[in-house]
C-alpha cells in the first residue's frame, strides 16, 4: 500500500475506534484515552492496544469494548485483519483470546477461573443505553429550564422544537438503539417505557435525569483520574 | 474532636482498615491478584492532596504507631470503626481480618469498634463463626463484600435465602448495622456487577437492620439514591466520596453531595475516611471548610449547615453504634429511627425536601 493510502487507512481505523463506546460511561474509548496504541502494517494488519483504569474493571464492559473495537476496525476498507488486545487486566487472557476467536462472551469465559457467563451482553448494553437516554434528557432540557421554560411547556415539547446540538443528536441515537421515539415528533421528556411525562411529573423526572447524568459523569471522572494515575509514567 | 471557628465536631470515622498487603502475605500463585487489588487502592490514594501521598512500600502495611498518629493524634477521630475485608483467596493471612484489627483493641479498645463480617457461602460453619465473633467483640455491625471470591464462586447476593439466614442471625445477636460494599467481580459475569437491587429487597425485608451502603454505591449512585429515597433504613456511607472526589474532582464532589442531600438527606449519611487509602486529617478539615459553590450550576442544591456537617462527621454514626456523645456536641438526628417504606417519596418530590 502507498504511503498516502496507508495514512488514510490509519486515520480511518482511528475514526472507527471513535465509534466504540465505553458502555458504562457512554463516551468513545478514544476520548477516554483507552487506546494505548494503534498501527496498520503495510499489508493492512491493524494492531490496536487498549488499556483501562484498573486491573479489576468489570470484565463484561471490558469485553464489550474489545469486541466492539475488533468489529469496528475489521470493517475499515483496507484492513486485512485486526489484532485488538487489552493489557494489564485480570481477565486479559480470556477477553483477548475470546475476541480473536470470535467466541462471544459466554464462549470466552467458558471454563475460566475468572468466572462464568450465562448469557451474551445485549441486555447489559441495553440497560446502559437506558441510563444514557435518561441522562441525555438532562443534557438537552437543562438549558431550556435555565432559560425559564416551565413544566407545562416541557411536558408537551417535542424534539423538533429543541435547538440542534451534539447532546440532542446523541440522545436521539440512544433512543433509536432502544427502539424509543426519537424523531422530531418524539416528546422531549420520556419515561423509560416510551410514554410522555405529565406536567405534574416534570420536576421529579428532571431530578432523576440530572441524578442519572451526575452518576454517569462522576464515574467518568473517577475513571479518568485513575487512568491518569495508573499510566502517569507513560503519559505524553 | 475537631474544633474550628468555635464549633466542636465529634468525629466518628465509620470506615477504616488496618490491612496487610505486604509481599509476604501475597498468596503463592495469586500474587497477580493480591498486587492488582492493592495497586487499585494505591490509585485511589493518589486522588488525595499530593502532600498526603505515601511511598508504595509504606502503603502496603502500616505500623500500629502509624495508625495511632494518623487516626487519633493527627486525624481528629474520636471513635473509629474497623471494617473487615478478608480476601483469603489472594492474601495468605487475609487482607484485613477481624483478628488483625482486634490486635489494636488492647491499646485503643475504648475508641475502636471492630465490625465483623459474614459470607453466606460458608453456610453453617459461617453462622457459628458469626456467633463466636459477636460474643467475643460485642459486634454491632458487620461488613459484607458481595464481590468476594470464594472457592469456585465469584460473588453472592444479599437477597438470597442463604444471606437471609445470616441477616436473621444478625438481628438475633444484636448486630444492627450492615455495611454493604459492592465490588466489580460477581457471578454471573453478564449481569451488572454493581447492581444494588439485592440491597433494596434485603432492606425492605429487614426493617430492624440499618444498611449502610459504602461509597454511596458509586458507580451506581443513581440506583442507590432511587432506592434510598424509598427505604428508611438505607444509609449512604461517604467513604471514597469525600476521599476520592473532594480534592481530585471538586465540582463533581459538589454535585454528588447535592444529590445525596436531596435524595438521602443529612441524617442518613456517615463519614468514612477509608484509612489507609487516605488519612482522615485532610478529609475532616476539608469537609468542615467545604461549602456548596455559589455558581449557577449549583443553585438547586442545598447549602450545608454546621449542623449538617456535625451529623455527617460523627453524630449519625454515633447514633447507629450507641456511642456516647458529650452533651455540648450532641444534636438531634433521625439516624437509627425506623420509618415507613416510601414515606420520603411523596407527590413528585423526594428525600429530605419532601
Amino acid at each position: 500500500m502507498s504511503t498516502s493510502l496507508h495514512l488514510a487507512v490509519e486515520n480511518e481505523v482511528w475514526a472507527a475506534l471513535g465509534t466504540v463506546l465505553d458502555p458504562e460511561l457512554d463516551e468513545p474509548i478514544t476520548d477516554l484515552d483507552f487506546v494505548e496504541s494503534c498501527t496498520v502494517s503495510a499489508d493492512g494488519v491493524a494492531t490496536v492496544g487498549l488499556r483501562l483504569p484498573t486491573f479489576f474493571c468489570a470484565p463484561n464492559f471490558s469485553f464489550l469494548m474489545v469486541a466492539d473495537a475488533y468489529d469496528a476496525v475489521s470493517a475499515v476498507d483496507g484492513v486485512t485483519s485486526a489484532d485488538v488486545t487489552l493489557a494489564d487486566h485480570h481477565a486479559s487472557a480470556e477477553i483477548n483470546g475470546g475476541v480473536a476467536a470470535q467466541a462471544g462472551f459466554v464462549g470466552s469465559f467458558a471454563g475460566s477461573d475468572q468466572g462464568e457467563a450465562v448469557a451474551e451482553l445485549d441486555e447489559l448494553r441495553t440497560q446502559f443505553f437506558r441510563k444514557a437516554a435518561l441522562a441525555g434528557q438532562d443534557r438537552v432540557a437543562r438549558p431550556l429550564v435555565d432559560a425559564g421554560v416551565g413544566p407545562d411547556e416541557l411536558a408537551v415539547m417535542n424534539l423538533g422544537a429543541v435547538p440542534p446540538s451534539a447532546d440532542l443528536t446523541r440522545m436521539r441515537e440512544r433512543r433509536a438503539a432502544l427502539g424509543l421515539p426519537h424523531d422530531d415528533d418524539a416528546p422531549l421528556l420520556l419515561h423509560g417505557d416510551g410514554s410522555r411525562v405529565s406536567t405534574a411529573q416534570v420536576p421529579l423526572h428532571l431530578r432523576r435525569a440530572r441524578l442519572q447524568r451526575v452518576g454517569i459523569e462522576t464515574n467518568g471522572e473517577f475513571c479518568k483520574s485513575l487512568l491518569q494515575t495508573r499510566y502517569a509514567a507513560t503519559a505524553p | 474532636m475537631y474544633e474550628k471557628d468555635g464549633e466542636k465536631y465529634f468525629i466518628v470515622d465509620s470506615h477504616i482498615h488496618f490491612w496487610d498487603a505486604s509481599r509476604e502475605n501475597w498468596k503463592p500463585g495469586r500474587e497477580e491478584f493480591a498486587k492488582g487489588w492493592i495497586d487499585c487502592f494505591y490509585g485511589y490514594h493518589q486522588l488525595g492532596p499530593p502532600e498526603t501521598h505515601w511511598d508504595y512500600e509504606k502503603y502496603l502495611k502500616v505500623t500500629p504507631e502509624d495508625f495511632e498518629r494518623d487516626i487519633f493524634i493527627e486525624g481528629h477521630v474520636d471513635h473509629a470503626i474497623f471494617q473487615s475485608t478478608y480476601l483469603l483467596d489472594w492474601y495468605t493471612n487475609g487482607f484485613n481480618t477481624i483478628d488483625q484489627n482486634s490486635a489494636l483493641l488492647e491499646k485503643w479498645g475504648d475508641r475502636l469498634i471492630v465490625n465483623g463480617r459474614f459470607d453466606p457461602r460458608e453456610g453453617d460453619a459461617g453462622l457459628k463463626q458469626l456467633e463466636v465473633d459477636a460474643r467475643r467483640f460485642n459486634l454491632k455491625g458487620v461488613k459484607v463484600y458481595t464481590a468476594e471470591w470464594y472457592e469456585g464462586s465469584r460473588g453472592w447476593r444479599l437477597d438470597s435465602p442463604e444471606a437471609y439466614r445470616f441477616l436473621e442471625k444478625c438481628q438475633e445477636l444484636g448486630i444492627k448495622n450492615i455495611h454493604a460494599h459492592k465490588g466489580p467481580t460477581i457471578w454471573p459475569l453478564d449481569k451488572d456487577a454493581f447492581s444494588v437491587s439485592d440491597i433494596d429487597a434485603a432492606a425492605t425485608d429487614h426493617p430492624g437492620l440499618n444498611f449502610i451502603v459504602e461509597h454511596a454505591a458509586i458507580p451506581r449512585i443513581e440506583d442507590f439514591c432511587f432506592m434510598a429515597v424509598q427505604e428508611p433504613n438505607v444509609y449512604a456511607g461517604l467513604s471514597v466520596v469525600i476521599g476520592g472526589l473532594m480534592h481530585a474532582r471538586p465540582k463533581f464532589f459538589a454535585k454528588v453531595m447535592g444529590e445525596l442531600m436531596f435524595w438521602v438527606g443529612e441524617d442518613k449519611m456517615t463519614f468514612g475516611g477509608d484509612y489507609n487509602i487516605w488519612v482522615p486529617k485532610w478529609q475532616v478539615e476539608g469537609f468542615v471548610d467545604w461549602q456548596m459553590p455559589d455558581d449557577d450550576a449549583f443553585t438547586d442544591y442545598a447549602k450545608l449547615t454546621t449542623a449538617t456537617k456535625k451529623k455527617i462527621l460523627g453524630l449519625n454514626a454515633a447514633r447507629l453504634y450507641d456511642i456516647p456523645v458529650p452533651a455540648e456536641m450532641q444534636l438531634e438526628t433521625t439516624a437509627g429511627e425506623t420509618g415507613a417504606p416510601g414515606h420520603e417519596l411523596v407527590d413528585g418530590t423526594a428525600g429530605a425536601q419532601a
